[in-house]
């Protein structure tokens, strides 16, 4: 079995530790025999709908974000071709937004975004900065908790069509007032959650790669096995305490 | 720049005397509110360290700031040769320590070598050391346009930016932004000492008349590319990515801009030849415009010569004979928790903080290269001063001290967090050790370690600070607070 990854700019959004997620998706799928390729997609590099079975975008510094910006929107339609075929895909905090219809900074300059998510960002007033908690059911009936770091300005805000991706049980989430974090669009995921996101919460990244294979394999999710998640656990407890004792809130 | 060259002082050296103590010196007069709030914050700083609340090296400063912001203005003012102050992200405290070494023989200095880099930790130095003549302070990154703007420093040092607990200083492009609206705001006379291998740092002095640009200059010690965490790597004017003849420590190097836009400037102050000695020394000539001399410097590390050629760049705009910098750079040993080597026992512990990517793959860097340790306790927490916001972790290239590990002992309040960077990283998780408690955590380390053996800890900054404390307690070390001339530390680096 083989999964390919196609990692966008990976040389320019890396701002979070971004390669502990690829670390995480690496090791996981080793461990389970699994072949996995990651593919860098720099600027003005082709993205061939069908090649990857996961897409992947992160975080980046506003410089970094506004030079990425124009390639990544000019990308629009692929990304579209990419998902409807079955893709899988992550986009974390500046990687989310840019995954949204546009980015307004606080001078009211706007950066376009790839339209995969029906959401618009605006610059806020205020940093939201500090550890998170969210509970999510990306499956009928199956709660898990997903902890994590957040920093960011922008206010996110979902449009009619989206759906987010959690409910905030701590911390600010898309906007600090809608109680609702990232956005999930089928196999889509996108999210303001970094620390990295993976490694402390590897039922995520199991389920993104179930959902990669399922792109791979030209079907359905396929389960996977189960493997030793002790440490984890306990990262992820220490991480979900951290958010409940001081998760980002408005005064 | 307008302090004149280093002239002998005869008379009281600057620190054997208590921090403390009431003011004194003939020369000491000042209006009867300053005298009330310095003998005050003075006192407070006395009953903290009676508390036993750490260094009590920033109560002082935080008193007189809440009572009279502009004291420490007022107090500054007074230094006869002003003050140059020293920010940086990687190496302020010790880059601020050996010019502190190289110039303190000769002048009494007001200097925060504990680490209280914030405002009150500066207006701490200034209370514990009336007599001072010349104030010098490392200064937090972000608050170093407010302390430029209250102090009015005769001269400035700007290390390098590296990117560092962004949950604290925000974006990169922010921090810079900020010093270059802190550096445009000094008066011309006022000399900049910048590390002319940072390309954003090069850029703040471009116009600048009064500048001194320091950097290396031996492409035999480059790296063969810049590593995965390096900030500052697109072309300052066109965003194009730089290439580099020469990459030294992160994106720190022999830079230019491929479209023609940047390049590395000449350089004033420079290392050449240099020579990495293992875990105990580095060896390099020191290029400048009053000659050219040989150092061997007590540390080890790419970046420790970084530090010493920013001192002596510092100093040599201070007015010191290069004589004196030779000799300061040499007597120089580490400052605490930063390279620091500790006896305990039949074992010793070298602390090496880590705190940033690009600091702890030079630590790595420097230890894979001299002598890969087999066992390591490495301590994450997660305070403010830490950094609450840990991702930095994946990001620093662990990897090659993972390779020569038989155990690690991973430690502090995000211990699991770390455990699972080495676990993603390659090492096999039976060789982890997860002991969150540092104490413990320690002592499980000089139990793996073989009689007559080195013990490296890589602690990030609450948990050196604690370390020290556990050493500090069983009477290996002295305290922070009481490890230097001035008042020692407190605060963060």
């Amino acid at each position: 079995m083989r999964v390919v990854v196609g990692h966008l700019y990976p040389d320019y959004l890396n701002i979070y530790a971004d390669r502990g997620n690829m670390a995480v998706l690496a090791g996981r799928a080793a461990w389970r025999g699994i072949e996995l390729e990651i593919r860098p997609i720099g600027m003005g590099d082709p993205l061939r709908p069908g090649e990857h079975d996961l897409l992947y975008v992160g975080g980046g510094q506003d410089r970094e974000q506004a030079l990425v910006a124009p390639d990544l929107a000019a990308r629009a339609d692929a990304l579209e071709e990419a998902l409807a075929g079955g893709a899988a895909a992550l986009a974390v905090c500046g990687g989310y937004q840019l995954f949204g219809r546009f980015y307004r900074d606080r001078a009211g300059v706007e950066l376009p975004g790839a339209g995969v998510f029906d959401l618009e960002t605006i610059a806020g007033e205020r940093r939201m900065i500090g550890d998170v908690l969210l509970e999510c059911e990306l499956e009928p009936g199956e709660r898990r908790t997903v902890a994590g770091f957040e920093n960011h300005a922008g206010r996110t805000i979902l449009g009619p069509g989206a759906r987010p991706l959690g409910r905030v049980v701590a911390g600010f989430g898309n906007d600090g007032e809608s109680g609702f974090e990232g956005c999930r669009r089928g196999r889509a995921l996108g999210t303001y959650l970094h620390g990295p996101l993976f490694p402390r919460n590897p039922w995520l990244a199991d389920w993104l790669l179930a959902q990669a294979l399922g792109h791979a394999l030209g079907g359905e999710p396929p389960e996977l096995a189960p493997l030793p998640d002790e440490l984890e656990r306990e990262a992820h407890e220490v991480s979900a305490e951290r958010a409940r004792a001081r998760g980002g809130r408005f005064d | 720049m307008s302090n004149g060259p280093t002239s002998p002082v005869r008379g009281t050296p600057p620190s054997p005397e208590p921090p403390n103590e009431g003011m004194r010196g003939p020369h000491y007069t000042c209006p009867v509110r300053l005298r009330l709030e310095i003998a005050l914050a003075r006192l407070a700083g006395r009953l903290s360290r009676l508390a036993a609340r750490g260094g009590g090296t920033t109560i002082p400063g935080k008193l007189l700031a809440a009572v009279d912001p502009g004291g420490v203005g007022r107090l500054a003012a007074r230094l006869p040769r002003g003050a140059a102050l020293v920010s940086a992200t990687n190496g302020k405290t010790t880059s601020t320590a050996m010019v502190a070494e190289i110039l303190g023989r000769d002048t009494r200095l007001a200097h925060n070598a504990a680490g209280a880099n914030l405002v009150s930790g500066v207006a701490s130095a200034l209370l514990a050391a009336p007599g001072a003549e010349l104030g010098l302070f490392e200064v937090d990154e972000a608050a170093f346009p407010e302390v430029a703007r209250r102090v009015r420093p005769h001269a400035v040092l700007l290390g390098n930016l590296f990117r560092d607990q962004l949950d604290r200083y925000g974006e990169l492009e922010i921090v810079a932004e900020r010093w270059r609206g802190a550096i445009d705001a000094l008066p011309e006379d006022a000399t900049v000492v910048a590390n002319a291998d940072d390309p954003r740092l090069a850029d703040l002095v471009r116009s600048r008349a009064r500048a001194v640009r320091f950097g290396l200059d031996d492409p035999s010690v480059a790296r063969d590319q810049v590593p995965h965490a390096a900030d500052s790597t697109y072309c300052v004017v066109c965003g194009t990515p730089y290439v580099y003849a020469a990459p030294y420590v992160g994106h720190l190097g022999d830079y230019r801009c491929p479209a023609g836009h940047d390049e590395r400037p000449p350089l004033d102050v420079a290392a050449r030849s240099i020579v990495l000695e293992g875990l105990e020394r580095t060896e390099f000539d020191l290029v400048t415009p009053s000659g050219t001399r040989r150092i061997s410097l007590a540390l080890a590390g790419l970046y420790n010569v970084y530090n010493a050629v920013a001192a002596a760049s510092l100093a040599l705009s201070l007015g010191a004979p290069l004589d004196a910098i030779v000799d300061g750079l040499e007597r120089f040993e580490a400052a605490f928790g930063r390279f620091e080597r500790i006896r305990t026992g039949d074992r010793t512990v070298l602390m090496l903080l880590v705190k940033n990517p690009a600091g702890a793959n030079e630590a790595i860097r420097t230890l894979v290269d001299g002598r890969p340790p087999a066992v390591a306790v490495i301590a994450l927490n997660d305070e403010i001063a830490d950094g609450r916001d840990v991702s930095w972790i994946w990001d620093v290239d662990f990897e090659p001290l993972g390779a020569s590990l038989d155990r690690l002992v991973a430690t502090g309040s995000r211990a699991q967090e770390l455990a699972l960077r080495f676990k993603y990283g390659g090492l096999d998780p039976d060789r982890i050790e997860v002991v969150p408690a540092l104490e413990r955590a320690l002592d499980r380390g000089l139990e793996l370690t073989p009689a007559g053996g080195e013990l490296c800890v890589l602690p990030t900054y609450t948990a050196m600070l604690a370390l020290r404390r556990v050493a500090a307690d069983r009477g290996l070390v002295r305290p922070y607070w009481e490890t230097t001339s001035a008042e020692a530390v407190g605060g963060r680096s």
